[in-house]
């Protein structure tokens, strides 16, 4: 393993360190291990608050601030947080009007989010929850835990988070939140696995002409495993998976997310981002708004997940709202 | 059970789990995100450090605060699933210093209980309850065979729920994952050791090293 750190147990504090000093619009309390807006708490406004384990940078705290996250808690690498961080970053953010908490699918954050409710419950704090399981790659069955959140997590946060910045109550804010989430559907492919600080070695081990299809982002290995193939190969079958799922029909607008997942060079995105463009073109579904990038990533592991948001006049409104974060900012 | 030895399970739980947390992320990396063993690890260390710094006074007490510990320190899923067990466990029992055989084997039952209702996974889905079912009930079966008056009750009881966890560690194999992280591999996760059901097996063999200790 190579990585810039000192040592493994001090990786997610240590960066958080670093957090605080590049963005003094952020308060970083190292002792609840919890990232909050410098305003919170803000008269009228819900509070909205994500969180998970770390490695998935800049989701989730570099979306705190205006018209996003109010608070993120970051876990350990790839671990959830645990309930008292939440509890506290509720505290910090709550101004009377509720909480929302925006939550990915996984057994993990599911628990500790829910055991935090129920303590934030016992003091006065009424909390709302977002499910994000966008990720089609899983079938949703008893066979499974349930689709993951992976790439609609980082819509569902600005979207929701515009409304709150609006004065939406946290009612109208979850429902929004799931309304995104339920429009959203989202693929992965590996080319690479990840190595967590902790653990030092790869998660597993993939031949040089072999992808893991269907990945999610904790290093875990895919659905299957296949040949390696070109760009317009993946690009059509990852949008094909999505579009399967989640049909978009031609004249309708999406939000389109191409995402690397942590070491995949923009180069590389954006010609598959040209390359589903060109498809959806084809299919007669505008792409209305576009993000390319790593906004939510597995550490150092070479990847994409393509993202396609069904949208709507409002959706685009407030994906248009002014945001002031971290890792996203426009409008302002 | 008494309150030391519910401590000195507690201890050699954590020193097994130290030693063999190389091999629980090991596990985790073939079917899940390579972190078992270092959360395990980092959760009963924290317990270890939290049961050094009190004094409970009851058995009962002693896996309250662990349970907490637990909740509080490790986060992912197994935090709060041991952690609501050993809470569930701590609950259960009688207050006072000592409690017998049958109702420390009542309280297993109910960790399992909120272990699954938390987790809501059934025998066969590949996860901690294919170790911890079997432990109570060879624990169980024991206890009625044996009897569970003094320390022999005990220390039978515990080694019969060791081997069942044991042996339901291995017959978790074959299965295909149907909760947690490993079930998003789907087929793949057949032949596969449950991550899960190791630091079962783990921390019942603990209890019942702790319980044979003269």
């Amino acid at each position: 393993m190579k990585k810039f750190i000192n040592h493994p147990d001090a990786v997610v504090r240590e960066a958080l360190v670093g957090l605080a000093a590049a963005h003094p619009e952020l308060r970083v309390d190292l002792e609840q291990q919890i990232v909050v807006r410098a305003d919170a708490p803000r008269a009228g406004k819900v509070g909205l608050i994500s969180g998970g384990g770390s490695g998935h940078e800049p989701l989730h705290a570099g979306f705190v601030g205006l018209g996003m996250l109010d608070a993120a808690c970051p876990g350990e690498v790839f671990t959830s947080p645990v309930p008292d961080q939440i509890l506290a970053a509720a505290k910090a953010v709550d101004a009377g009007s509720g909480v929302v908490h925006i939550v990915k699918n996984y057994t993990g954050d599911v628990m500790n989010f829910q055991m935090a409710a129920e303590l934030s419950g016992d003091e006065g704090i009424e909390v709302f929850t977002v499910l994000v399981d966008d990720d089609v790659a899983v079938e949703d069955s008893t066979w499974t835990a349930g689709r993951r959140g992976t790439g609609a997590t980082m819509l569902v946060e600005k979207i929701a988070g515009a409304l709150a910045e609006e004065g939406g109550d946290a009612a109208a804010v979850a429902a929004l939140g799931t309304r995104v989430n339920e429009a959203s559907a989202s693929f992965a492919i590996a080319l690479t696995p990840c190595t967590t600080p902790a653990a030092g070695r790869p998660g597993f081990e993939l031949g040089e002409d072999e992808m893991e299809v269907g990945v999610g982002i904790h290093g875990e290995p895919g659905r299957r495993r296949e040949k390696l193939r070109p760009a317009r190969d993946i690009a059509t079958m990852t949008l094909e998976a999505i579009l399967a799922a989640k049909p978009v029909a031609a004249g309708e607008d999406a939000i389109v997310l191409m995402n690397g997942l942590g070491a995949t060079p923009l180069i590389e995105l954006y010609l598959l981002y040209g390359e589903v463009a060109g498809l959806l073109e084809s299919a007669g579904v505008r792409i209305a708004r576009n993000l390319v990038g790593n906004y939510v990533t597995s550490l150092d592991m070479a990847g994409m997940s393509l993202t396609v948001c069904r949208a709507d006049p409002e959706l685009l409104r407030l994906w248009d709202a002014p945001v002031r974060t971290p890792a996203l900012r426009w409008g302002v | 059970m008494d309150v030391a030895l519910a401590k000195a399970w507690l201890d050699t739980a954590a020193d097994a789990i130290a030693a063999q947390a190389d091999q629980l992320t090991t596990l985790d990396a073939a079917i899940g995100d390579s972190d078992h063993g270092v959360n395990m690890n980092r959760g009963f260390g924290a317990v270890r450090t939290a049961l050094a710094g009190a004094a409970p006074d009851g058995v009962g007490a002693v896996f309250t605060l662990a349970g907490s510990t637990l909740v509080s320190k490790v986060g992912g899923a197994s935090g709060p699933l041991y952690g609501s067990a050993l809470r569930a466990l701590g609950k259960a029992l009688p207050d006072g210093p000592e409690v017998d055989a049958a109702a420390f084997g009542a309280g297993l039952r109910a960790g399992l209980e909120a272990l699954r209702k938390l987790g809501g996974a059934a025998p066969g889905d590949k996860t901690i309850v294919d170790a911890y079912l079997p432990a109570v009930d060879a624990y169980d079966a024991a206890l009625r065979q044996h009897g569970g008056d003094g320390d022999g009750g005990l220390a039978a009881a515990t080694r019969a729920a060791a081997a069942a966890a044991a042996e339901g560690m291995r017959a978790t194999v074959p299965l295909q994952a149907r909760k947690g992280r490993a079930s998003y591999l789907g087929e793949r996760s057949i032949g596969h050791q449950d991550p899960g059901a190791t630091s079962t097996w783990l921390i019942f063999q603990a209890l019942a090293d702790a319980a044979a200790a003269p």
